[in-house]
């Protein structure tokens, strides 16, 4: 099937919301290097981060490749409404219980999101969708480890997890916003749709966190914190970007 | 052709495991030499945020030049997507020389026991335990052996 402009146009949507929400989950991650509350955690976040940061390099060679700015232009000159990613992923690290619960969501929907693209008609994003399905594995299996530990880890740990899950779940429903190309995507073959993925989220966590003993909200009750993919920050994405890109603004031309 | 660039290959070591040839990695996944100088080299990443990616490029292109080539292009693609079972029988014993438990073959599917009784590469013994499946780079796993008391590294399966 030949693209139309739509079709791209929709391809780059999906390509800038999953970029962004990478680079910058990437950036929080990292967040906790040296700061993790054991070492083996500090390097998991620091693991993940780096993954993370690789992964948004790849997509946005990918939108380089449909005539976007390089990467780097891409990742450190715009500001935040022209960012696309998801308002769970801007939000400070807070403490450790919400970056687990946000990793958790996170990283569930990201494993079901690149299985679904393994899949699409845009061969080059199917070849790199397939290698971070592989990479993924590991922070899935690493979130899965920690919410099951703390919910067994006693009646403080089991309430702050609980209490981060009915915070962070709007936050995490914020993810499946639908962009405005969902039909020509999903007509195209390109990618399955927001909706699909959001289904296929719930169908992953919600019996994983009953399992081990937590409450989930019910999605009817809880409001979708949208706005991210439109370019609708909370005050916390710009600080980020202005430390993110404090080195590069200095002298943006400079040869490394 | 391509075989003799292959053999220049063999001698281009992971930076950051110099046991380890790049081809016995499994990360080179196209050579052609259309004509006589002339090289055009494919690697793909072990992992898309591994940070010797750069590095390796150069090394290629450095070996491919002071070996004579005139017109040599390096690039690193995810056409063909790596995984461990792309290391070599050489290569999995040359990350044990190095002192990393080379990682078990795999189906496609990697699920946590897999890593939990990972064969100690000091004294072998499978008596182990895995502390975190991240480690000091991207593709290590850390564990500890219950039999020589040795903590050690593991090359951890990718799928």
């Amino acid at each position: 099937m030949e693209f139309t402009e739509r079709h791209v146009e929709g391809l780059k949507e999906l390509l800038y919301k999953m970029a962004d929400d990478l680079l910058i989950i990437g950036h929080r991650n990292s967040e906790w290097t040296g700061l993790g509350p054991m070492l083996e955690e500090d390097i998991a976040f620091s693991s993940m981060a780096q993954d993370k940061i690789g992964q948004s390099l790849a997509l946005f060679e990918l939108l380089h490749e449909l005539g976007e700015s390089d990467p780097d232009t891409v990742a450190f000159t715009r500001n935040a409404p022209q960012f696309h990613c998801s308002q769970l992923v801007e939000l400070p690290i807070g403490e450790y219980d919400f970056s687990m619960v946000r990793h958790f969501f996170f990283d569930h929907a990201e494993a079901i999101r690149f299985e679904m693209l393994s899949e699409t008609v845009f061969e080059p994003l199917a070849m790199v969708a397939k290698k971070f399905k592989g990479e993924i594995k590991y922070h899935t299996m690493h979130a899965d480890i920690f919410m099951q530990k703390l919910a067994a880890g006693g009646e403080e740990s089991f309430g702050r997890m609980q209490q981060a899950i009915n915070d962070t779940f709007g936050l995490a429903l914020g993810l499946f916003e639908p962009g405005d190309y969902e039909a020509e995507l999903i007509e195209a073959g390109i990618f399955g749709g927001e909706a699909e993925l959001q289904q296929r989220w719930l169908a992953k966590v919600v019996p994983l966190l009953t399992s081990y003993g937590y409450m989930v909200p019910s999605v009817d009750a809880v409001e979708p914190a949208f706005g991210g993919r439109r370019g609708v920050h909370t005050p916390h994405l710009q600080p980020l970007l202005d430390e993110m890109t404090e080195v590069f603004s200095i002298d943006p031309g400079a040869d490394w | 052709m391509p075989e003799s660039i292959k053999a220049l290959l063999e001698t281009v070591m992971d930076p950051e495991i110099p046991t380890i040839s790049i081809v016995d990695l499994g990360i080179v996944t196209g050579i052609e030499s259309p004509e006589p100088g002339h090289a055009k080299i494919e690697l793909t990443p072990t992992f898309s945020g591994c940070p010797a990616l750069r590095i390796m490029e150069q090394m290629v292109h450095d070996k491919l030049a002071e070996s004579g080539y005139t017109h040599i292009e390096v690039k690193t693609t995810f056409n063909k997507q790596w995984n461990t079972n792309m290391i070599s029988e050489k290569g999995l014993a040359a990350l044990k020389q190095h002192g990393l438990a080379p990682p078990p073959k795999h189906d496609g599917y990697i699920e946590l026991d897999v890593l939990s009784d990972t064969p100690c590469p000091y004294c072998n013994s499978r008596n182990t335990q895995m502390h975190t499946p991240f480690g000091p780079t991207l593709c290590r796993s850390m564990h500890y052996c219950k039999n020589c008391l040795n903590a050690f590294e593991a090359f951890k399966p990718v799928s």
